[in-house]
């Protein structure tokens, strides 16, 4: 189940990690970008992404693990929890449009079932998240990695937009995304937010 | 039928165009458009309707903003719902903004779930069509994840309105004049058969890789003439058949 809060829209972040940044290097300057991002970068994963805990996921071919931690509004400003996502995606190596073909496919958004408050999860700037794939660890994801905070990317989001009673904001995903293919099973995990399983299937032709 | 949601002395209700000029609503009353103020026409749904807007989908705009060649593919960005406002409602110019302009749009609400669709088929999906003015502050414009979010998704700054037209009563959507008037000066006109990527084409291009759900929406892009408005500008962005979206710049 998803929690009853998360009810709205759920925003992700591009390049909200260092390693994202650090991976671009001299590129950020270069066509077609010319300059680093100033703002937060923001995308929508609409409805239609969204999975349960412990659901399938159905995939056209490999895809990219996007582990990371959304904050659940309660108000513009105030959070009521965080809970686990894995945002996924095709592989694709361009951040000038918005990648909706690539990340807006149905079921590529599972969403965790387990949502805590700041009191109960921590600093968010102390998470560490691990990947699995089939058992293996292959990922640890560190938000004391993040380029803007949660605190700091809330303020700076908010400065454009507000964000309403269930709406979700996703921290980022670090560089170095697992990719999985259909018969895998992704585990994403962190002792606050418990774990977040799901298992890839092959498309219906 | 013309289908509009309204707030009628403090109470939402659905409503409907009645002679012309009133609205009948849900509960009988007929009221003058005078003595409500409009929402989106768009039924609330239990879960966020999916907002895909279309960017230089017109051949002369997307000439107009220095591009050598059209799209060869859709280009296309997502909205959250607090982007949108109702007819004869308020859009904010940010105090530091040197270039906020309209886009008249002709908004597509999806009617039943659609997942690979044949253009053939496309039109069954479809549940009616509404007007939207999509506006950007082009100040704020990165070249990542372009049109990003700064410029394109800010709080009420997506009207939509005032109208919902039933599909059937919209025979041919490309095959309307689109108009928008700045204090009531025409300053951008254009015509849905234009558009580089069709109606029919989007809904079968969409719902091969997701499915679009009832409610959802496709906003398909606007043509050349887009101008700087400032705080205090009346703009009217208007679809033949469709209605008069009007919006004031604050």
């Amino acid at each position: 189940m998803i929690p009853e809060m998360a009810r709205g829209t759920v925003y992700g972040t591009l390049m909200n990690f260092k390693g994202e940044l650090d991976a671009l290097g001299a590129k950020m300057n270069a066509a077609p970008y010319n300059a680093p991002p100033k703002a937060p970068v923001l995308y929508v994963k609409p409805a239609n992404t969204w999975s349960e805990n412990n659901a399938t996921i159905a995939v056209p071919g490999e895809v990219e693990i996007g582990a990371t931690v959304a904050m659940v509004m309660k108000s513009a400003r105030e959070i009521a929890g965080y809970v686990l996502m894995n945002d996924l995606s095709l592989p694709q190596d361009s951040f000038y449009r918005p990648p909706v073909k690539f990340n807006c496919l149905d079921g590529f958004l599972a969403i965790g079932e387990r949502m805590r408050s700041r009191n109960e999860a921590g600093d968010p700037a102390v998470f560490k998240l691990e990947v699995r794939i089939n058992g293996s660890l292959c990922q640890t994801v560190r938000f004391s990695q993040l380029v803007r905070s949660a605190d700091q990317l809330l303020a700076d989001v908010s400065e454009f937009m507000t964000l309403g009673p269930g709406d979700m904001l996703m921290l980022g995903v670090d560089v170095g995304r697992p990719r999985a293919k259909a018969g895998d099973r992704i585990d994403i995990s962190m002792p606050a937010l418990g774990t977040l399983t799901n298992t890839l299937v092959a498309e219906a032709a | 039928m013309k289908h509009a949601r309204v707030v009628y002395q403090g109470v939402v209700h659905a409503a409907t165009e009645k002679d012309g000029w009133r609205l009948l609503l849900d509960d009988g009353q007929l009221v003058s458009p005078d003595a409500v103020t409009w929402l989106p026409p768009l039924k609330p749904l239990e879960k966020p309707r999916t907002i895909l807007a279309l960017g230089l989908n017109y051949a002369d705009h997307a000439k107009e903003l220095a591009f050598k060649a059209p799209p060869k593919e859709p280009l296309v960005f997502l909205k959250g719902e607090r982007a949108l406002n109702g007819h004869r409602q308020f859009t904010q110019r940010p105090a530091d903004a040197t270039f906020m302009h309209y886009e008249c749009e002709l908004a597509v609400v999806i009617g039943r779930a659609a997942k690979k669709v044949k253009r053939d088929d496309a039109y069954d999906f479809i549940a009616g069509y509404t007007a939207a003015n999509d506006y950007a502050i082009r100040d704020y414009l990165e070249n990542w994840y372009r049109p990003n979010l700064r410029v394109k998704n800010r709080d009420g700054a997506t009207p939509l309105g005032p109208w919902l037209v039933d599909a059937r009563d919209i025979p041919n959507p490309m095959n309307l004049a689109l108009k928008t008037t700045v204090n009531g000066q025409v300053t951008q006109s254009g015509h849905t058969k234009d558009m580089i990527f069709d109606v029919p084409f989007l809904v079968e291009y969409f719902s091969s890789f997701m499915t679009l759900n009832p409610g959802d929406l496709i906003l398909t892009g606007t043509p050349d003439g887009v101008v700087d408005c400032q705080a205090g500008d009346v703009v009217v962005t208007e679809i033949e058949g469709i209605g008069a979206l009007m919006n004031t710049i604050s």
